[in-house]
């Protein structure tokens, strides 16, 4: 029998999700932003889980479904864009693509 | 119980610290997945067995390889082999591969204990969450799979290899 306080639960949440922020914030190379948004993602749905775990609804797994369908949509389309950032730059810097043309 | 949790958290924790922090994208890449892992073990504990293994088999295996093989197509060229037995060093999987016991010895715990039911027995069936998903979400389940289409869609069109059309493009 889990006698976890939920807080404690939360604060994995937060602890994770601000990891990922520091990854999407401070990394240049667009892998590892890619990977501090699943990270954020990730968290989020540790945060559905657990409430789902409080007060024993399904309603919190049932999103985190959502959010591993969105996590799965976005990391295809941003791996493509990773690729379409290689073969038009030659390098994974994100702010190689800061200026738009035209 | 609560151990376990305080534990799977602490190699969350640790293994996704890693991540922010390494340079190699590869070596990234493993303590990520033995993030997602650690997480998987947490939502086990937290009552939701389903969740967890739709965990170890969408984000740690699906989505992470996805990450591998553009990793793996972004590094082709001669100096690939050099690389690969750079990787092969054991200071490369060493860590990953520690936190992994660490997991590995926490689901042995679990099941010797007899908690094969998640969490006690206090969790939330994989059945009521399949009833919950198809009756009261099902629009949102088809907003889900309409998602799941236009990424699909979209990578393809993004990841085309570009044509040259006016037939000057590079040789």
């Amino acid at each position: 029998m889990l006698t976890v306080p939920l807080h404690h639960v939360y604060v994995l949440a937060a602890v994770l999700f601000a990891l990922g922020l520091v990854a999407v914030l401070v990394r240049r190379n667009i892998i590892f932003i890619l990977m501090g948004i699943e990270i954020m993602l990730n968290a989020a749905g540790v945060a559905f889980v657990a409430a789902a775990w409080r007060w024993q609804q399904a309603d919190g797994q049932v999103m985190f479904f959502f959010i591993l369908t969105m996590a799965a949509a976005e990391v295809s389309v941003g791996l493509a864009l990773v690729l379409r950032l290689y073969h038009g730059f030659k390098t994974l810097d994100a702010d190689a693509a800061a200026a738009m043309r035209g | 119980m609560d151990t376990i949790f305080y534990i799977s958290s602490v190699v969350a924790v640790a293994a996704t610290a890693r991540v922010v922090t390494c340079r190699n994208a590869v070596h990234a890449l493993l303590y990520l997945i033995v993030s997602l892992l650690a997480v998987a073990v947490i939502f086990f504990v937290l009552g939701a067995p389903f969740v967890a293994a739709l965990e170890v088999v969408i984000y740690a295996g699906a989505i992470m390889v996805l990450f591998v093989f553009v990793i793996m197509m972004l590094n082709l060229g001669p100096h690939a082999t050099e690389q690969e037995r750079a990787w092969l060093a054991p200071r490369t999987w060493i860590g990953p591969t520690i936190l992994g016991l660490v997991l590995l010895g926490e689901l042995v715990y679990v099941f010797a204990q007899g908690g094969g039911a998640a969490g006690g027995g206090q969790g939330v069936s994989p059945r009521e969450v399949g009833l919950a998903l198809f009756g009261p979400y099902l629009v949102g389940v088809e907003l889900a799979s309409m998602l799941l289409l236009a990424g699909l869609v979209g990578a393809y069109h993004l990841g085309r290899r570009e044509e040259p059309a006016g037939g000057g493009g590079e040789g």
